[in-house]
């Protein structure tokens, strides 16, 4: 059985009594499977006074449950080959892993412990506590992250939950105990918030079954979703230095918030993406600052629109002498798309590039867990892999431009330059 | 058809090809997906590379997204993406390869776009320009990573004579002086089919696939072999060690071991003992490594992670063609004494080293391996690599045979590769040590200027 045919992937979509949602594809490449489970318990849910909490529990979920000790989970994954990773974002908290199709029972079995009754240990938090600490240390020499997470709170502000680090912050960190992690679980983890893909050598009826079995009983009662607060917009350029002189080369973030995935324009805001910042290695950008003037290894945009409206990012990685004529350059082709728009020509080949990408992201039992997910998430419908190449074709050259006049607003703009750069007496103010 | 030889590749379902021109052909009919991965690999790394020209390998491989006869600049990079396609190359240490990954109808493309690039690459002397501010941009990159900062002094300490020495990015001084005719003379010398192997995996059928190869490559000339000197590194006679002291936030250590080449047999005793120490990666340079080895269990993590004394640990053991190093990577803790993370990762290195590993652990690595094997291999871009990179560094036989290799590993083989590897004569110590500390004092300067970054943003 293949993963994708010209009926699409038409997985298996179930909910169990207690609201939990289970999605299985069967997929019979390798004789392995893949377990994708999406909890809606990401970092927009840590409590103000304790940032880093979902970061943490994400970290020490594994490390112990009501009947396991985080020993013997270890030596049940690790004699599986199995390294489970437990990944937050900003509203979802993931656990993923792929084994093989003669363990998938007992793994299962074991996420589900893992996912809804974890014991938060005294000794693991401590031990974890120090690896997340030395994380953040490591951020901090990182000119890459810092300019993002300062970009990130110029977009939206230092108290809203996208502007505020997913670690937390070594005072925060310090701050956190078991306890905090228990209350944590408590509140955000229910069925009626988790969504569980298994993907892989397993039948879906068989696959289904096992999770009824695993999860049926789980009753905690959901949460009301936190609510978030629309950015506010921006009213003018802002732009920030962070100096880290013992670095080599700058990063720069350069971006703007845009739309929420909902919004009707989502598609258009998609290819208009990839014109500027992804097609043919980082679109016009890359050929601009890359390939025409080889101002930098990396440069490339991305959109990523969620529940509000969600930033469209400028990512680029030159040398500090190049910094002010880069910077110059992004304005340059952001003003012109905003003026000029996109051609046809570049309109049929982001088409093209993200219809044909379909099979691609569908090949293997971890991308099409990952795919479904997002499906599920922003509830885009089971056929919504057979959609997206109709829903692709009708954007129109004026929806992509509008997109474009709405979104690139350089003087809107905020921008962090991170690594041995520091402006000058006649630098822009800070903001 | 004129194909000089056609053989059983020895591979279940791999048809393997030598064209006149003697460039081989590797195809395997995958068909799960309607795609189709195409790479073509050649026999030239920055151990090819001579003093003065370090780096040349991977510019050229720059280079060769830059343009050819018959695909303009500004077309190499969209020619695939039209098709939804992805693309890639990268080069290291033996080899260096391109791919695409597409839909099937885009196989003569594919194969197109490789032909191109083996014969007509342009080298247009501004493009040459471009590309040296770019990877010069690409090594400070890199230097901001205290970590790869310090793998690569620690490599070129390990090594005095075998040119694994110097990193294929090459050394600064060298990607400033460099020419285009170094690199066009570099490009010409390797660049021929009788130094190169093609892969086509996918929804393919065969025969079709290999007519379409030919159709390709057939015109294109073989030429004279490049001259490989016998390179072998002398036996480490004593410990060194190299210091980097900068400014930083977090300390990191490594120990590198000489360590057998891929088609020594001692090569998977060292994998099943790298298994035990940190848990199994895999063999696919490609996709392994992207994802975290199973090693909560392992030795290394038990000894340096669980106790505090690091907030990571990892050990890498890579396939090559000639003995490269088994190193082990440790990031220290915030707070840990470094003197007690060296002294900690030694003890474990030197108790395997004497009383190697034990049977239950014997079985619970070749388990992990097993399963990695699996893992590596889920795609057809995943799978093409393997076929290209064992017939590049060793033999597409060797692949075939890798799990059998490693479930035939006993315990005695891993005491005697512990024993030989891990001797504290053949080990190079590595440290990174934060200097207090223009980038703490940076930051103080940030949180002094704005309250957001007081609370350590």
């Amino acid at each position: 059985m293949s993963g994708v045919t010209a009926a699409g992937l038409a997985p298996s979509r179930s909910v169990l009594s207690n609201g939990l949602v289970v999605i299985a594809k069967e997929n019979g490449t390798t004789p392995a499977v893949t377990i994708n489970l999406a909890v809606r318990a990401g970092s927009v849910c840590d409590p103000a006074d304790a940032l880093g909490t979902a970061l943490f529990v994400s970290r020490t979920i594994d490390r112990g449950t009501a009947q396991h000790t985080a020993d013997e989970i270890a030596g049940q994954l690790d004699g599986r080959g199995i390294a489970l990773a437990v990944h937050v974002t900003r509203h979802l908290l993931t656990m993923a892993c792929t084994c093989l199709a003669e363990d998938f029972d007992a793994v299962l079995g074991l996420i589900g412990e893992m996912a809804t009754a974890p014991t938060f240990p005294d000794r693991e938090v401590d031990t974890r506590r120090g690896e997340i600490i030395t994380a953040i240390r490591q951020d901090q020499d990182n000119p890459a992250v810092a300019a993002v997470e300062r970009l990130m709170a110029l977009l939206y502000g230092d108290d809203h939950p996208y502007g505020r680090p997913a670690k937390g912050t070594i005072a925060s960190v310090t701050a956190i105990a078991s306890a905090h992690l228990s209350a944590f679980h408590r509140a955000w983890f229910a069925p009626a918030r988790t969504a569980l893909a298994i993907v892989g050598d397993v039948a879906a009826a068989r696959a289904t079954d096992a999770a009824a079995r695993v999860f049926s009983d789980w009753t905690a009662a959901p949460a009301p979703a936190p609510v978030l607060a629309a950015p506010v917009p921006a009213t003018g350029r802002r732009r920030v230095v962070l100096p880290m002189m013992n670095k080599a080369q700058v990063d720069i973030a350069y971006g703007f918030t845009t739309i929420a995935r909902a919004d009707p324009a989502y598609d258009a805001c998609w290819i208009m993406n990839n014109v500027l910042g992804q097609y043919a290695l980082g679109g016009r950008l890359g050929e601009s600052i890359r390939e025409r003037q080889g101002m930098a290894y990396y440069v490339s945009s991305t959109f990523d629109p969620n529940a509000i409206a969600g930033p469209l990012l400028v990512r680029a990685g030159v040398n500090p002498a190049n910094v002010d004529r880069a910077l110059a350059s992004i304005d340059r082709e952001m003003a012109a798309m905003a003026a000029d728009g996109v051609t046809a020509k570049e309109l049929g080949e982001s088409k093209q590039y993200l219809i044909g990408s379909m099979p691609r992201t569908l090949e293997t039992n971890a991308g099409i867990a990952a795919f479904l997910q997002m499906v599920e998430y922003f509830d885009l419908g089971l056929d919504y892999d057979l959609r997206v190449p109709e829903r692709l074709r009708a954007v129109t050259l004026d929806q992509v431009n509008g997109a474009a006049r709405r979104m690139l607003r350089v003087d809107r703009a905020a921008v962090v330059i991170a690594g041995p750069y520091e402006d000058g007496p006649d630098a822009v103010p800070q903001a | 058809m004129a194909f000089m030889a056609e053989q059983a590749s020895g591979t279940p379902g791999v048809r393997a090809t030598v064209l006149d021109n003697g460039l081989t052909v590797f195809v395997q009919e995958v068909h799960t997906a309607p795609l189709a991965s195409v790479w073509c690999w050649y026999r030239v790394g920055s151990k090819d590379e001579t003093p003065g020209l370090t780096g040349v390998s991977h510019w050229v491989e720059h280079m060769n997204f830059r343009g050819t006869t018959n695909i303009p600049r500004d077309q190499v990079k969209g020619i695939i993406e039209q098709f939804g396609g992805s693309w890639n190359g990268y080069t290291w240490i033996d080899q260096t390869t391109y791919l695409e990954t597409a839909t099937r109808d885009a196989l003569d493309r594919m194969l197109f776009i490789e032909a191109e690039r083996m014969a007509n690459c342009l080298y247009d002397p501004e493009d040459c320009e471009a590309e040296r501010t770019i990877i010069i941009s690409e090594l400070q990159g890199g230097e901001n990573d205290p970590d790869q900062l310090l793998d690569q002094e620690v490599t070129a300490t390990a090594f005095k004579a075998h040119p694994y020495r110097h990193p294929t990015i090459g050394w600064l001084p060298d990607l400033q002086s460099m020419s285009r005719d170094d690199l066009y003379g570099y490009y010409r010398r390797h660049y021929v089919p009788n130094n190169a192997a093609l892969v086509i995996v996918g929804d393919v059928e065969a025969d079709e696939a290999l007519r379409r190869a030919e159709a390709a490559f057939g015109r294109i000339p073989a030429g004279p072999l490049p001259h490989r000197p016998r390179l072998v590194e002398p036996e480490q006679l004593g410990e060194r060690r190299v210091t980097i002291r900068k400014a930083g936030t977090t300390a990191y250590f490594k120990a590198a071991f000489h360590a057998p080449a891929v088609g020594d047999p001692a090569f998977f005793p060292m994998l099943v003992l790298d298994a035990v120490l940190s848990g199994a990666k895999g063999l696919n340079l490609w996709a392994s490594f992207r994802t975290p080895p199973p090693q909560r269990r392992a030795r290394l993590y038990r000894a340096l992670v669980e106790t505090g004394l690091a907030s990571a640990v990892n050990a890498a053991l890579l396939p090559t063609q000639h003995p490269f190093l088994y190193v082990v990577s440790v990031t220290v803790r915030e707070g840990a004494a470094p003197e007690e993370v060296e002294a900690a990762t030694l003890r474990e290195l030197d108790e395997v080293r004497r009383l190697g590993v034990t049977a239950e652990e014997l079985a619970g690595a070749k388990r992990q391996l097993r399963a990695r094997l699996v893992f590596e291999n889920d795609s057809v871009t995943n799978i093409a690599h393997q076929l290209g990179y064992f017939a590049t560094v060793a033999s597409v036989d060797l692949y075939r045979t890798l799990a059998a290799r490693v479930m035939a590993v006993t315990a005695a083989e891993v005491a005697d590769a512990a024993g030989r590897c891990l001797r504290p004569g053949n080990r190079t110590i590595g440290w990174f040590e934060p200097e207090a500390d223009a980038a703490d004092e940076a930051a103080d300067d940030r949180r002094a200027a704005d309250p957001a970054i007081a609370e350590g943003r």
